[in-house]
This record gives structure tokens, C-alpha cells and sequence, in this order.
């Protein structure tokens, strides 16, 4: 059988004008006509000879950091942009979902936007009428059906939309990661529609930061860097060469002076590191770690203390360490926090760094830096058995079971 | 809920396999070779359809007055118009009452000038679509050009009260088929620079503030004020003969006059109306590819 998409040398270029003007105004085309065409502008290429085939049932996960071209790729696909070289074979009819709720205007109700985004993404009016009543079952928006758009909740709107793009039934899928907004009941639920799809054996591409819904989802993986294919296959396999090689970690976090002038002075430098003074970030559950935090006295002080805290992704306070109170003169100075084992579970989190004289703050920075935990334990761990989707902070409690 | 829709899913996908052998869709890099590709357009007619009732239903929302608005422009343009004009200037205007001589060019020329307008600004006002997803890009200024041939509709009601308040005595026959053709030639000539101008202004954003003044500056080559045969000035003749629309109110006029049509202004706004549709749907089609990446 033949592949339902085949993508043959596709490149796309770009001309970068350097006045950052996405469009021409037509007194700059004639002027440059009279100076000779003059010409201050730059050629890039967002996709590079990009080659690959599809077959009927494939679920494929696009990955790539951004700019590696995934989303110039998506719109060729779509027939949004054409390709500059090469072309694409498509046996499918394809619709594609790069944001949802396009078209969706506020002043119109949600019943008329139904039909008018549903018209939009490709279904006929007869097809609107006849999953209406599942659409807007499905959205959980029925008493607000005849209010204009505007005064829905961004939730509501978001519900809505994804419910008329739910009921899409074309042979080819292309879905961005505009998915993965939303709540997380939301996400969930967009990602378990998601996999009812794909076991309906119709053909997915999907576009993702998220490599655990990618993972969840997607037999195979394309991993794009700079415009080009770096990898095709094994899903897998093409997430464990897109984080080793796309996402190291970082361990060096740069802090942008920001402190008034008669501060006595700021912190410029924190460094993650593992127990051993290696650089390191990513650390296994339950694993040892320090943080450097370089402080640059400019004014002799008094009552000098630096803290960090820590914060969920979701901005949640989670912890905060003071340092003793000291009496310091002008000069260079580390402060180390280190622990030996970190309870929190697997993912990122935002780190704040604090200076104060004399509970005065005069340094005071939300997401300097970024503390990873991996998706392992440590074996140092001790008691944790789960590290992920269980809460944020693992304190192993000593559980004692004894039989009455 | 899920389960439900799985197997309606499930169902559908074989439907579709069966089509899917008849479907091929080949995506290459766009050649400057001119295809209109009508069969696409005309499986979209339901989206021009919906993009049509948006742009109405939007134009008039939340206005105390609603579609009235529709009605009530061109009644009042119609006033001040007869009180200057008719009355202060003492505007000929043949055998017919100056309100139903200015109201039958105001009829076609809001038609015109309406449709070009919004025709213009629609690539940009709907760019966030353009930008998301495919569908034939021709849609956009012909759904707004649509728009205003509804607003030419709820004109026409009123005008057609207005015949009867003055007691227009007209041949039915003559008048109808005068209605029809100028609507059509109408809605032709503003195809053209609707959609030539609709094109430039997703790459030179300048034609949003050309447009409404050259609307302004072609009301006066447009025999909307003043009769056709008041132009003495060969310039100014040749610009109203190119003028797309005078063959349109000139037919309009005639037929509630009684007169016969002039057939050479009739020729020269249809031949006219004819090339400015080509150039505009040429260059249009020429461009649109790029459109995503320009708006």
C-alpha cells in the first residue's frame, strides 16, 4: 500500500527584512526600486530538504526545540504556506488543528460559532447539525448557548472549541501543542480524545513539548533540529536523543543585576551542582545537591542574610532556606545551600533568590534558576517508592503495618 | 460519553477508507500559472455562506437599532443629499424627483463603494484564520462583497417604498430587468478592485488609508449627484464612461425615466467592470499563497 503522506525534499525559506517589518509598505518597495533595490535583507531556511513517509494508522510525534521548523512544517502540511522547494503527496483528506477556536468570534453567540467554526475547519452544515447536540454535550456549555462569546470564561470558550474540533473526521490529523492548554482535567481529556483517535486507525501527527502525552500517544517520532530531520523512528528512541542532545540542563544561571544604587550589594551567579562540586542538574529523587549562590558586597553591611525558596511551575510557594545573619565588608562572597537527600517529586522548579541588611530586602528574584528532578529515584532515596504525579513534596514516612 | 463517540468515530473512519482511495492532494511550491480552481470554491459555498451571515450579523449587533441601520444609512444620505443638492444647488435631475434620481445612484454606489471597502480590509481582519487553516483564501472578500449586496437588498426595500411615495410610474418589465443587470454589473466592478485591494493591502498596509479617500475622490467621477449627460468636460467623460457603475445607475435612471438605455456607457462600465474583475482576480490568485506569511 501506498504511504497516505508522502513528504518529498521539502525546504522553506524565509526572508528576514531587517527592519522587523512583517510586511512591505509600498513607499519602502518604491524607494528601493529608485535606490536599485538595495538589498538589507537576509534569507533563512526553516525546513531544510525534509523527506519522510507516513503510512495509514501512524501516529507520529513531531519534536524539536523551538525554531527547529516543526510549526513551519505543520503549516506546509495544512496548506497554510507552500513550500518553497520539493512537494507533498497527501491520499488523505487532512484537517489540521493548530489552535482551536479559530474563527470564533465574540460577539456571536455559541451556538452560531458552532457552525461558524465548525464550517471553518472543514464540516459540512448538515454533518454541524447532526453532532450538535454531542458537541455541545460535550463542551458543558448548553445553558450558555444563546450568550455571545465575549462573556464565556476563557475555560468555557477553550471547552467549546476543543468540542467542535473533537468531532473532526478526517483520514489525517495534525494537531500543534495548542492542545496542551487548558486545565488539567482539560489536558487530560484532550489527550484520552486524542488516543480514541488514533485507536480508530486514522493517521496523527502531533505536535509536542510534552514528552510524556507525546510518548503516551505516539508510535513513532520525527525529531527536527535547525530545519532538518535528525531522526525517524522508534518514538522512543527519538525522545531520548531529543533530551540528551537538545535539552542539556543547565547548571549556570546568570542573575541580571537588578538592585538600587544605594544596595550594598547583589547576588550575579548561581551555580547547581551535585554533592561532589560536579555540575549537575536533573537529579534523581532523593538524591544530593547544592546550590552556589556568588554575592558581590559593594557597601560594607550589617544583619546580611541570603535566601533561596522555590516555587512549583504553577508558582506555588514551596520551601524557603535563610542563611545566618552576617556583619560583612566590601567583597566576594559564596553562599552554599546544599541538602543530602531532596524529596520533591520528578519535574521542574522555579528557584528565587533573596538578599537582605537588617530584614530589609533589597534583592529579590523569582525564577533565577531551575531545579530539575528526573523521573528516577535515587538510591540513596530511601523509603520513596513513586516520584511522579503523586503530589510535589516525598517525605518518607516510617509506615510500620502489624497484624491485629 | 467517550466510549459513544469511539464508535462513531470508528464508524466514520471506514466511510472514509473507502473514499480515501479516490483522494490525492498534491502541496508544491506555488507557480505564478493562474488556476481559479472553481470546483473548490463552489464545495466551500457553505463557508462563504457562513462567512457572509458573520460579517452581518456582527456588522449589526449590539446596535439598539439592528438591521434598521441597514435601511436607515442610505435614507439619511438620501436627505442630505436632496436638501444640498436638490434644493440648494438645484441639481438637475431629468423627469424624476431628485430623492428617487439620488436614491437609485446611492442604491448601486453603496453597493460599490461598501463592497470595496470592506472588501479591502477583510485579508487583515480575518488574518488570525489565514494564519490557522486552509480553505480557498477567495472567500474572504467574496463573503464581504456579499455583505453588502445584502445591504443593497435592504436598501432596495425602502427605495422601492420611495417609487411608490412619489408615484414613480415605470414599466415593470423595463425596471426589473434594469434592477438585475445593474445589480450584476454592479457587483462585477466591485469584484475587481475589491479583490486587487484586498491582495495589496495584506502586503502594503498603505492601501488601508488610500482606500477611503480614493472612495471619496471616485464619488465625484460617479454620476451619483448629477445626472450623465451634465458631464461637459472630455476628461471627466472619459473617467465616468470607465466608471464601472455608470452604465449601472444610468440603466436604473432610464428605466424609471422611460428613457432607453445609453448602450455605449452601458458597453464601456461593462468592458471596464470586465477587466478590472480579471486583473483583480489574476493578481489575487497570484498572491494569495503568500498571504499567511505576509498578514
Amino acid at each position: 500500500m501506498q504511504p497516505i503522506l508522502e513528504i518529498k525534499n521539502v525546504s522553506k525559506e524565509f526572508v528576514i527584512s531587517h527592519e522587523r517589518k512583517p510586511y512591505l509598505s509600498f513607499g519602502e518597495k518604491i524607494s528601493s526600486i529608485f535606490k536599485g533595490g538595495r538589498d538589507s535583507r537576509e534569507k533563512f531556511l526553516a525546513l531544510n530538504d525534509v523527506s519522510f513517509n507516513v503510512e495509514q494508522g501512524d501516529t507520529i510525534g513531531l519534536i524539536g526545540k523551538n525554531g527547529a521548523g516543526k510549526s513551519t512544517l505543520l503549516k506546509i502540511l495544512s496548506r497554510i504556506t507552500p513550500p518553497s522547494n520539493g512537494e507533498i503527496i497527501s491520499r488523505g483528506r487532512i484537517a489540521s488543528l493548530l489552535e482551536v477556536g479559530t474563527g470564533f468570534h465574540p460577539e456571536l453567540s455559541g451556538r452560531d460559532n458552532i457552525f461558524l467554526n465548525g464550517s471553518i475547519l472543514g464540516m459540512k452544515k448538515k454533518e454541524i447539525q447532526e453532532k450538535f447536540d454531542e458537541i455541545v454535550d460535550f463542551s458543558g456549555v448548553e445553558r450558555f448557548l444563546d450568550t455571545p462569546l465575549k462573556r464565556y470564561s476563557s475555560g468555557m470558550q477553550l471547552r467549546l472549541a476543543f468540542a467542535v474540533a473533537a468531532f473532526l473526521e478526517p483520514e489525517i490529523l495534525i494537531i500543534d501543542e495548542v492542545l496542551a492548554v487548558g486545565d488539567m482535567e482539560f489536558q487530560k481529556k484532550c489527550i484520552q480524545k486524542m488516543e480514541n483517535v488514533s485507536r480508530s486507525g486514522r493517521t496523527i501527527i502531533f505536535v509536542s513539548h510534552n514528552m510524556a502525552a507525546v510518548k503516551k500517544l505516539c508510535t513513532k517520532g520525527i525529531l527536527l533540529n535547525g530545519g532538518e530531520v535528525k531522526y525517524i523512528g522508534n518514538i522512543k528512541e527519538a525522545i531520548n536523543r531529543y533530551t540528551e542532545k537538545f535539552e542539556s540542563y543547565e547548571t549556570d544561571f546568570d542573575i541580571p543585576v537588578r538592585v538600587a544604587d544605594d544596595a550594598p550589594g547583589y547576588a550575579y551567579k548561581i551555580i547547581v551542582e551535585d554533592l561532589d562540586g560536579k555540575p549537575a542538574n536533573n537529579f534523581p529523587v532523593g538524591a544530593g545537591w547544592r546550590l552556589r549562590l556568588k554575592v558581590k558586597i559593594t557597601h560594607k553591611v550589617k544583619g546580611f542574610i541570603a535566601g533561596i525558596g522555590m516555587l512549583t511551575q504553577e508558582d506555588e510557594g514551596l520551601r524557603t532556606c535563610w542563611s545566618d545573619s552576617y556583619d560583612l565588608d566590601e567583597g566576594e562572597y559564596e553562599f552554599i545551600f546544599s541538602e543530602r537527600n531532596i524529596y520533591l517529586a520528578s519535574g521542574s522548579y522555579k528557584l528565587i533568590l533573596g538578599l537582605s541588611a537588617r530584614m530589609v530586602t533589597f534583592q529579590y528574584l523569582e525564577n533565577c534558576a531551575t531545579l530539575r528532578i528526573a523521573e528516577e529515584i535515587a538510591e540513596s532515596a530511601g523509603n520513596i517508592k513513586f516520584a511522579k504525579d503523586v503530589g510535589i513534596i516525598l517525605n518518607p514516612m516510617e509506615i510500620v503495618m502489624s497484624k491485629m | 460519553m467517550f466510549l459513544a463517540l469511539n464508535e462513531k468515530v470508528l464508524f466514520s473512519t471506514f466511510v472514509n477508507h473507502r473514499r480515501s482511495g479516490m483522494y490525492y492532494l498534491k502541496i508544491s511550491p506555488s507557480k505564478s500559472r493562474f488556476s481559479l480552481n472553481i470546483k473548490e470554491l463552489y464545495n466551500s459555498g457553505e463557508l462563504i455562506y457562513f462567512f457572509t451571515w458573520r460579517d452581518i450579523k456582527v456588522k449589526y449587533k449590539q446596535t439598539i437599532l439592528g438591521f434598521l441601520w441597514a435601511v436607515l444609512q442610505p435614507l439619511l444620505m438620501m436627505l442630505i443629499f436632496t436638501f444640498f443638492f436638490g434644493r440648494v444647488l438645484n441639481v438637475p435631475s431629468g423627469n424624476l424627483p431628485y430623492p428617487v434620481f439620488v436614491f437609485a445612484g446611492l442604491l448601486l454606489w453603496n453597493l460599490f463603494s461598501g463592497g470595496i471597502t470592506n472588501s479591502s480590509n477583510s485579508m487583515i481582519a480575518n488574518a488570525n484564520i489565514i494564519k490557522k487553516i486552509y480553505f480557498p483564501r477567495l472567500i474572504i472578500p467574496l463573503s464581504s462583497i456579499l455583505g453588502s449586496v445584502f445591504d443593497y437588498f435592504m436598501a432596495l426595500i425602502i427605495f422601492i417604498g420611495i417609487m411608490f411615495w412619489y408615484q414613480v410610474n415605470v414599466s415593470l418589465g423595463y425596471f426589473v430587468s434594469a434592477l438585475i443587470l445593474s445589480l450584476l454589473l454592479t457587483t462585477l466592478g466591485t469584484i475587481g478592485p475589491g479583490f486587487l485591494l484586498a491582495a495589496l493591502n495584506v502586503k502594503y498596509r498603505d492601501f488601508r488609508y488610500v482606500v477611503p479617500f480614493m472612495m471619496q475622490a471616485l464619488l465625484f467621477i460617479t454620476p451619483v449627484i448629477y445626472p450623465v449627460n451634465m458631464v461637459t468636460n472630455p476628461f471627466v467623460k472619459i473617467l465616468v464612461y470607465i466608471n464601472p457603475i455608470s452604465g449601472a445607475i444610468s440603466l436604473i435612471r432610464n428605466s424609471l425615466s422611460g428613457l432607453a438605455p445609453d448602450y455605449t456607457l452601458i458597453a464601456c462600465s461593462t468592458a471596464s467592470a470586465f477587466i478590472l474583475a480579471l486583473t483583480g482576480l489574476y493578481y489575487f490568485k497570484r498572491t494569495e499563497s503568500y498571504f499567511a506569511d505576509l498578514a
